[in-house]
């Protein structure tokens, strides 16, 4: 790195400053009309200071919301999120095993059709995957929400990767400290993928709770409702009227989850990037 | 302890025959080392002796009992690998106890086990580290620990010295005889270090191209080599290789080539010497210098000498030591007078 002094470091600072403000602006707008009334929302010019109804605003977007109370959307997303996210990773390192490890029948055929479906995301297959959600009577459940986003070739081939990095003889020492292939997976394998699961981790939690589209069209009851299309929900349709401060609320709220999971697994996570050594 | 009988074994991939039926009887405790060029086979053979390569046909026995279609762990075997295969995620005390942790050996008598074995390497401070805070020399001695733990019928070491440095490797060449010695355990040791060879064997087997070309000790391996091959390859600076017909009136009749060691030239004046040529250049090695002399027919010679650098250029003789000249025929093979 080149050390900077003077008015150069002052420069430098200045535009980061200035870059983070813009960045931050709208978040804090959000959060601004999150503490204030509807009427102050109406009203140009819009305030840019915080104002006295932050409590009861929260605690009404908490406890009702306006279809479904948020304390039920979020409950609702963290299922789904962690659900998607837990069964990503366990059918995808699994299925990498298989391939890396194992030598079958038809299994480069098997790690090609798993890299095909790469091409095939939610959003072209969307109406055959809601006709077989439909019949097998998803609709409006869990499984519905998590089943049909659960396998992901992104992952498969990550593991992929990261186990073909791992020298053959680690696998010879375990045969012949007489480790079968299970017990590898789990004494060895797994351990020694720890970095790497928990920066998928992070990767597929943020890719989960923001799913949008197939939580829209899988879920009719606003009990089943996810927060990331319950905010969409919220806005009113035609003339109706809206609730901006609460909606706002909800918006804030729905940032909470992603932005903890990135702050407490952000060592990890880089970690898990970076991380060569093996 | 145990001993390992090889019985014409053979390794073919597909249609290439790697392994061309290999014997060898190694004895209770004997330290074998099994030295060649890369692609002769060596680490193919050692690897079909733990269990970690099929065998297409023959028969390998350890301990006087048939062990082609065991598994590695059930034949009573410990390996130590080049790159050392320690689990990184686990401390040295867990990377030493783990196969017997699997083997559901009761737990104070793994920590006894662990705590013999680390003594033993003066691995005692380390127990509690893991393997990327070791040196690599604590390295390679963690990867004996876990060999030794298992008190195994016997050892296999796939060149277990050659990712470390020269002086660490003559020193832990020492190390690996010395406890090879104290344990009695039978061993077979592959590398392609003649020198690990030479100093470390009872026995050597010199392998080209998937057959034994030699099997014997080291010093008689030296002396009576059976082929040109193990002839070039066993010793450094290697064998000098001359055409009889620069010494006609010595060389037997049907020998193709005849082979003399550098240390059994001597150098002397041009008019003196069974042979004459000019000195191409000199290594100096401290104790003695390694001249090579460029012959009349363009081929060279290597004598050892304990003299200072000799002059590119400069034209020299060179006396060879006769009973010592060996004869080697058109197939490449000694001819025993």
């Amino acid at each position: 790195m080149v050390e900077k002094r003077g008015a150069g470091i002052w420069f430098t600072h200045l535009s980061l400053i200035l870059g983070i403000a813009i960045i931050c602006f709208p978040i804090w707008f959000t959060f601004v009309a999150s503490t204030v009334t509807q009427e102050d929302i109406i009203r140009p010019p819009m305030p840019l200071l915080p104002g006295p109804h932050m409590f009861e605003n929260y605690a009404k977007a908490w406890n009702e919301g306006v279809n479904a109370p948020v304390s039920t959307m979020l409950f609702n997303s963290t299922v789904m999120a962690l659900g998607i996210t837990f069964g990503k990773i366990l059918i995808s390192i699994l299925s990498a095993f298989a391939i890396v490890y194992f030598r079958f029948p038809g299994r480069m055929l098997c790690f090609w059709l798993i890299f095909l479906t790469l091409m095939l995301p939610v959003e072209v297959r969307i109406v055959p995957t809601y006709e077989v959600a439909a019949n097998l009577g998803l609709l409006n459940s869990y499984s519905g929400l998590i089943l049909p986003l659960i396998a992901s070739a992104t992952a498969t081939f990550l593991f992929r990767q990261l186990f073909m990095t791992i020298p053959d003889e680690m696998v010879e020492a375990a045969r012949i400290d007489g480790a079968g292939p299970m017990r590898f997976f789990w004494d060895i394998l797994l351990p020694m993928s720890r970095t790497n699961i928990a920066a998928l981790f992070v990767i597929l939690f943020i890719f989960s709770w923001n799913q949008y589209l197939w939580p829209l069209l899988i879920t009719t009851d606003p009990e089943m409702n996810t927060i990331v299309m319950g905010i969409k929900q919220m806005f009113p349709s035609g003339d109706d009227w809206a609730d901006w401060p609460v909606i706002m609320a909800t918006a804030m709220l729905a940032m909470l989850p992603p932005v903890a999971v990135v702050v407490f697994m952000q060592k990890l996570f880089v970690k898990g990037l970076v991380e060569s050594e093996k | 302890m145990a001993t390992i009988t090889l019985n014409a074994v053979k390794k073919t991939y597909g249609k290439t025959e790697v392994i061309h039926g290999v014997d060898l009887d190694v004895a209770d405790g004997e330290l074998i080392v099994i030295v060649g060029p890369s692609g002769c086979g060596k680490s193919t053979l050692l690897r079909m002796v733990a269990g970690l390569e099929t065998i297409t046909a023959g028969e390998i026995s350890i301990a006087g009992r048939k062990v082609n279609d065991l598994e590695p762990h059930e034949r009573d075997i410990a390996m130590v690998f080049q790159n050392y295969a320690l689990y990184p995620h686990m401390s040295v005390r867990k990377n030493l106890a783990y196969g017997l942790k699997i083997a559901k050996i009761p737990t104070d008598e793994i920590n006894r086990r662990v705590a013999k074995a680390a003594k033993m390497l003066q691995l005692d401070d380390y127990l509690d580290r893991k393997p990327r805070q070791l040196s690599g020399g604590q390295r390679q001695r963690v990867a004996m620990g876990r060999a030794i733990v298992r008190e195994p019928a016997a050892f296999l070491f796939d060149e277990p010295l050659s990712n470390l440095d020269a002086k660490l490797r003559v020193q832990m060449r020492m190390e690996i005889k010395a406890l090879q010695r104290e344990l009695g355990v039978t061993s077979l040791y592959v590398t392609h270090d003649q020198v690990e060879a030479m100093t470390m064997a009872d026995r050597v087997v010199v392998m080209n191209a998937g057959i034994a070309e030699q099997i014997g000790p080291p010093l008689e391996v030296y002396r009576n080599p059976a082929s040109l091959f193990v002839a070039g390859f066993i010793g450094s600076p290697p064998m000098n290789f001359i055409n009889p017909a620069l010494l006609s009136d010595i060389a037997p009749a049907e020998a193709e080539t005849l082979g003399i060691r550098p240390e059994h030239c001597a150098l002397t004046t041009a008019e003196a010497g069974r042979l004459s040529g000019t000195v191409a250049f000199c290594e100096a090695l401290g104790a003695d210098t390694l001249v090579h002399v460029r012959m009349a027919d363009g081929s060279l010679l290597i004598v050892r000498s304990d003299g200072d650098p000799i002059e590119t250029g400069e034209a020299v003789g060179v006396s060879l030591e006769t009973p010592e000249i060996l004869g080697f025929d058109s197939d490449g093979r000694a001819i025993r007078s």
